[in-house]
């Protein structure tokens, strides 16, 4: 019943530039699928002979199990010249899909997490920021998020305070907006589009796209792997292990306020592969 | 000296603790190995043909095995972590070094399975870790009845910084450490090192906080 909802969104299953024509088998909720090139090069996924639908975007392939109201959300940075693409590539994590996400949201853990990098000590105020779900656009949004970086982009140097756009357009899926040191004005756009494997396990398919001329791809890839990394151990050690969507053990600050409304969204929208719907 | 490594392979990492720990600087090249599978290119195939990082170049040598990067370091820079030249101490460190690739077999391979997803017969990587790490927690016992707080002396040697990073991730690949009491001991003696570096996955250890003050009479 509360799955249908999540049943007919779209997931990211596989990098486009390791599509082969052998397959790759894989998984979407619990249903085993395969993810090959067509012999005109096109991306096929099929679930037990049935063929899904497919999208081939920001470097991904993507598919639905079941029937797509909407189409894959846009990312109009995806199309602007003067970008690098970045598949940072596959790491498979056993949490539910919507705690990676949710993880992916939250700023006050930087200087413990990710010391001397995305935070340090002893900046670890999370000043206010305002967040909204737009009714418009169903999605989550989280703006004016500042936050002192000691290392915010491979691109930067020294320390600088950083400013954040969030932004949830699908249940599994987040965009982030950060200053651009190289290029004041524009934001860099980092991605994690997160494939639930099960309701406990997910494969995480980190993207990018960056003004960034000096770093080496490799730089880049290493700079977002080295993030992701030290948040997967912590993510595997979270309890329990299905996100709850109803206050009960967990108590929420004011730096929590993204996550709130997240988790809200999830619910109103009866997203709930993956969340813990009663209270333990 | 020049390093080909990847940021999150423990094998690199051996080299790049233990170039900091010994005050060694690396030249740092990077290696596209997940998702590019640089490592099996051309370019580095040509200069190790087994297909493995960490490969270490120093002038016309060429290392390709991290237990041996780990002495050339070691005796370049800090011959303290070679070890001691008695028979039994010598021959410890030899043990300890080929026991690590057991743990790079077991532990690294369990866990490239669970991270990376890469091929593998998983419970039986799990099995065979547990089973290294079962008798590395009896070695190091022992040792502590011996008064030594490391796996071949009181003090660290290659030996330790070649068990220690494929340990310390055992849990990325699924196998818990709860219940090694004495493995949890040596690993936390290891992170407490003056210039010991961190790779992700394995936390820096926080800042002892102050002992709590107690009220007169509370107790």
């Amino acid at each position: 019943m509360t799955q249908d909802a999540m049943i007919d969104e779209w997931y990211p299953v596989g990098l486009v530039s390791r599509l082969d024509g052998n397959g790759r088998k894989t998984a979407l909720m619990g249903e085993p699928i395969e993810v090959a090139s067509d012999t005109d090069g096109s991306a096929r996924v099929t679930s037990k002979g049935r063929v899904l639908p497919v999208r081939v975007r920001y470097g991904h392939v993507w598919a639905s199990l079941g029937q797509p109201q909407k189409e894959l959300f846009a990312i109009p940075e995806a199309d602007q010249p003067g970008r690098r693409f970045v598949d940072v590539g596959v790491v498979r994590v056993r949490c539910s899909p919507l705690r990676a996400v949710e993880n992916f949201l939250d700023i006050a853990h930087f200087p413990f997490v990710h010391t001397d990098i995305l935070g340090s000590e002893p900046h670890t105020e999370v000043q206010n920021y305002k967040v909204e779900i737009r009714e418009d656009a169903d999605e989550v949004w989280a703006t004016q998020v500042k936050f002192y970086q000691p290392q915010a982009a491979r691109s930067a140097s020294g320390g600088i305070t950083t400013e954040y756009m969030y932004r949830v357009p699908a249940p599994t899926c987040s965009v982030l907006y950060k200053t651009c040191p190289p290029r004041p004005g524009e934001w860099d756009v980092i991605t994690l589009f997160v494939q639930p494997l099960a309701e406990d396990l997910c494969d995480v398919w980190p993207w990018m796209a960056l003004f960034d001329d000096e770093s080496s791809m490799t730089d880049l890839i290493h700079f977002q792997q080295t993030i992701f990394l030290q948040d997967r151990s912590i993510l595997e050690n979270q309890i329990p292990r299905l996100l709850p969507l109803d206050p009960g053990m967990e108590i929420p600050t004011r730096a929590d306020l993204t996550s709130v409304a997240y988790r809200r969204w999830l619910k109103r929208r009866g997203y709930t592969y993956g969340a813990q719907l009663v209270a333990q | 000296m020049k390093l080909y490594d990847y940021i999150l392979s423990p094998s690199c990492y051996k080299v790049r603790l233990m170039a900091a720990l010994a005050g060694v600087k690396l030249d740092i090249r990077p290696v596209d190995f997940h998702p590019g599978l640089e490592h099996r290119g051309p370019e580095l195939m040509a200069l190790n043909p087994a297909g493995s990082i960490p490969i270490l170049e120093d002038g016309d040598l060429v290392l390709t095995e991290s237990s041996a990067i780990l002495v050339y370091l070691a005796a370049k820079a800090a011959p303290d972590w070679l070890g001691g030249d008695a028979a039994e101490e010598a021959a410890r460190v030899q043990q300890w070094l080929s026991f690590s690739g057991r743990l790079t077999a077991s532990l690294g391979g369990a866990r490239l399975h669970e991270m990376l997803l890469r091929p593998g017969d998983i419970g039986a990587l799990q099995a065979q870790g547990i089973a290294a790490l079962r008798e590395l927690e009896a070695g190091l016992f022992e040792q502590s009845l011996r008064g030594q707080r490391f796996l071949v002396a009181d003090r660290p040697t290659v030996a330790d910084i070649a068990c220690f990073p494929y340990v310390a991730l055992a849990p990325d690949g699924g196998v818990s450490l709860d219940p090694y009491p004495t493995i949890r001991r040596w690993s936390r003696a290891l992170r407490a090192l003056d210039a010991f570096i961190e790779m992700p996955g394995i936390h820096r250890l926080h800042e002892l906080k102050p002992e709590p003050h107690i009220e007169s009479g509370e107790a």
